[in-house]
């Protein structure tokens, strides 16, 4: 390859449309072979400068008998001259910004594309300096997030554009997710005025972290002690694993409200009439209800007020069931003396990040209930502060992002209408609440919630259903697909939305290593800076 | 201005020309240049280059053939030193296809506005003036248009294999050369293919 600083031609642009994208001749002294789809180009058109991504890479003969009677290539002399030639390479680039050229562009940045290039415009790979006038530079605003393909350059994330909306993180199992939610995470820690509540399913984000490789990588506290408070539901496993624990988490039943029912009745088996005698019994009960279902006994009295509430006993059998199960969870006790919620909140109106680890209880029951209690009760006391905030003029609340798993389970279309999560991701950042999800199987999440997300950082899918979920509603979705169904299966993804000016591919930053750590710490965090320094040394000698 | 071109490789000189073409006799006997080596003439106002297209060894006398001599000789060199007024009576001409010419040190690829001068003197180009003159291709446009007696795949590649060999590297010259025609010719690969079979050295 030449010099990284000297423009590299592809060729010229020879057709084309705005809505489809432009084709471009690849010059003979340009291989096809050297092309990658995801790559990035920039288009000299006669006034404006252009910007956009290879998506598609093909090849063309001038005649067709070429391909009936294919020449003798096996004489190099042939093969060199009909490449370029009698036959040819052809790009096809979708082109998304203009850059430069025109004063709007000159002085505000890069703009959306509005028309194409003219006939025989030069192509070049875009140097460093295009993608970066493109991408931003790192700052204080703008947070790292990886690489182009093929290039140094760093693309950034503008994370508070970010949190202003719910976004989402989808891919494959062992695709990157965690390592590139544990980045963001602590991106938005840094960078942004927002505050973290993470729902830690699998314990990996709090205090450490595993990888395939089999070693440990530090998470958040370990690397921001004072910006981060880990809660856990599960003190033994926390224990055991030596996480410095800010708090242990205990439920009480009466914490425990109706809806949190409705949203279990999959994974509890509940029956529809089941979750209806749910409704009933709090009426009769208030929030005594479930120890009081609990301690019902099989008794005259248990059958006359199930009689008085026309409560089948098929009916009554199930729900004992399925409740059975939930006060099997040793975080849940019949009264808890203090409210998690109240715990939560003083450490996020320190601006202090929560991550909330579930030890053992990975099961899907328990994650469900407790994000979804917890978040409907923190996002209440959200709305009334901004309401009071706008009412008598005083300082809102940071600025939440809560980051919940297995996302689909919350926002799928039976569900998403009815909890809190679907009402977040709908109503955008009104109570100064968002999301961060993070999913293997996008396709399970409602649409309605899907086009309301602001990024999406995209990690290999393979499932057809899955990759036209994600990419609704985006343009160039064709374009997008082919360039999504060639993803790397690790650390690389395509991202898209509000915090980036056009989708980009991007080798995701690496994560784990001592240098990496190093990396995070800014100016301001000196002793991340000197941990690192200790550790890359103790790997030395 | 024949000072200036004592160096040179001095051919022949001009009999015969137009526009498009010219032919020279030879001064030696049977020594014209090879086909498709690039020649140049020059006259007051400007230099003219062109591809030797053809060549003939005849009597000096249209109308009179040679006859067939050797019936008693040993070998046919004998032939010559039994009538040595034989090379008196015989003489060798070049055709030459005018493919452009350099004015006021500048090269164009077209036809001069005036053809050759007659006695004017023919030179074989400097590996200097090759190098320069194929640093454009367009003269292969001029040949493939030609109508000449030999077929123009054959005077192209003669052409390009006789410049080829003032370059250090021939073979890539051969193949900028070789992309060139592929261009001009569009998509009949049948003639690229020709061309490029007798481009092999
Ligand atoms: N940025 C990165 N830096 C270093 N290693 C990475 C990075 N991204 C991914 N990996 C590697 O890929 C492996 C899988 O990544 P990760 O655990 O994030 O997958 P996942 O998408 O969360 O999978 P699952 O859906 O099963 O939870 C990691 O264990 C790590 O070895
Ligand atoms: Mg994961």
């Amino acid at each position: 390859m030449n010099q990284e600083n000297e423009k590299q031609t592809l060729g010229i642009v020879v057709s084309g449309s705005l809505n489809k994208g432009i084709d471009i001749r690849l010059d003979s002294s340009a291989c096809v072979e050297d092309m990658a789809v995801g790559r990035y180009v920039t288009v000299e058109g006669n006034k404006r400068r252009f910007f956009g991504m290879i998506t598609d890479i093909s090849l063309g003969v001038i005649d067709q008998r070429l391909t009936l009677m294919p020449p003798d290539i096996s004489d190099p002399f042939m093969a060199e001259v009909i490449t370029g030639t009698g036959t040819y390479g052809t790009l096809h680039v979708l082109p998304t910004l203009t850059i430069g050229g025109d004063v709007t562009s000159l002085i505000d940045g890069p703009q959306p594309v509005k028309t194409v290039p003219s006939h025989f415009s030069l192509v070049n790979l875009a140097t460093q300096e295009d993608v970066e006038l493109v991408f931003g530079k790192e700052d204080e605003k703008r947070f790292y997030i990886g690489t182009p393909l093929d290039m140094e350059t760093r693309i950034c994330l503008n994370l508070p554009e970010l949190v202003k909306r719910s976004n989402g993180i989808f891919g494959k199992s062992g695709t990157g997710k965690t390592f590139l939610t544990r980045m963001l995470l602590i991106g938005m820690l840094q960078k942004s005025a927002a505050v973290n509540l993470v729902f830690d399913m699998h314990s990996e984000y709090g205090w450490e972290g595993g990888s395939e490789g089999g070693h440990k990588v530090k998470a958040l506290k370990q690397l921001f002690p004072s910006k981060v408070a880990v809660f856990t539901l599960d003190e033994e496993s926390s224990r055991r694993r030596k996480v410095s624990t800010d708090c242990i988490v205990k439920i009480g039943y009466d914490e425990i409200s109706p809806e949190d029912m409705a949203l279990l009745h999959q994974t509890l088996n509940l029956t529809e009439p089941a979750i209806e005698a749910v409704y009933q019994l709090f009426r009769r009960f208030g929030k005594k209800w479930l120890q009081s279902i609990l301690e019902m006994k099989d008794s005259d009295e248990t059958s006359d007020l199930l009689k008085e509430l026309n409560i089948h006993e098929s009916t009554y059998q199930n729900l004992r069931r399925g409740l059975a199960t939930i006060s099997r969870l040793p975080f849940l006790v019949p009264n808890s003396p203090d409210s998690p919620v109240q715990r939560i909140l003083g450490y996020l109106d320190q601006g202090i990040n929560v991550v909330l680890e579930f030890g053992r209880y990975t099961d899907i029951t328990a994650y469900i209930l407790v994000a979804n209690l917890l978040t409907r009760r923190i996002h209440n006391q959200y709305r009334e502060r901004m309401e009071k905030a706008i009412g008598e003029n005083i300082a809102p609340p940071h600025p939440l992002v809560i980051t919940i798993e297995e996302a689909h389970r919350f926002l799928n279309p039976g569900v998403a209408s009815q909890t809190i999560f679907g009402t977040i991701a709908r109503e955008m950042r009104k109570y100064n609440v968002t999301l961060l999800v993070i999913d293997q199987r996008p396709s399970g999440i409602d649409s309605e919630v899907m086009s309301q997300m602001g990024t999406k950082i995209i990690c290999l899918l393979d499932n057809e259903r899955d990759i036209d979920s994600v990419l609704a509603g985006a343009s160039g979705r064709n374009e997008l697909k082919s360039v999504l169904s060639r993803l790397e299966s690790k650390q690389q993804s395509l991202i898209l939305g509000h915090a980036v000016p056009m989708p980009v591919v991007v080798r995701t930053r690496e994560y784990g290593s001592a240098e990496s750590y190093k990396g995070f710490a800014s100016a301001g965090e000196a002793d991340i800076k000197k941990q690192a320094e200790k550790d890359i040394e103790e790997l030395w000698y | 201005m024949n000072i200036r071109m004592d160096n040179a490789q001095r051919l022949g000189e001009v009999i015969e020309a137009s526009t498009t073409d010219f032919t020279a006799q030879c001064f030696e006997l049977f020594q014209s240049p090879p086909l498709g080596s690039l020649v140049k003439t020059i006259d007051e106002s400007a230099e003219l280059f062109g591809i030797v297209c053809h060549a003939t060894t005849a009597s000096l006398e249209t109308g009179r053939r040679p006859i067939a001599r050797g019936k008693d000789e040993t070998n046919d060199e004998a032939i010559y030193q039994s009538n040595p007024q034989l090379l008196q009576l015989l003489r060798s001409e070049f055709s030459v296809l005018v493919v452009g010419h350099k004015k006021n040190e500048k090269l164009y690829y077209y036809l001069p506005p005036k053809p050759a001068r007659i006695h004017s003197f023919v030179y074989l180009s400097s590996t200097d003036e090759m190098k320069e003159f194929s640093q454009s291709f367009d003269f292969l446009n001029v040949l493939l248009n030609s109508h000449l007696l030999i077929p123009t795949e054959e005077l192209v590649a003669a052409a390009l294999r006789q410049i080829s060999q003032v370059f250090e590297d021939p073979y890539s010259f051969l193949v900028t050369a070789g992309k060139e025609l592929a261009i001009l010719l569009g998509g009949d690969f049948n003639q690229i293919k020709t061309i490029m079979g007798k481009l092999k050295q």
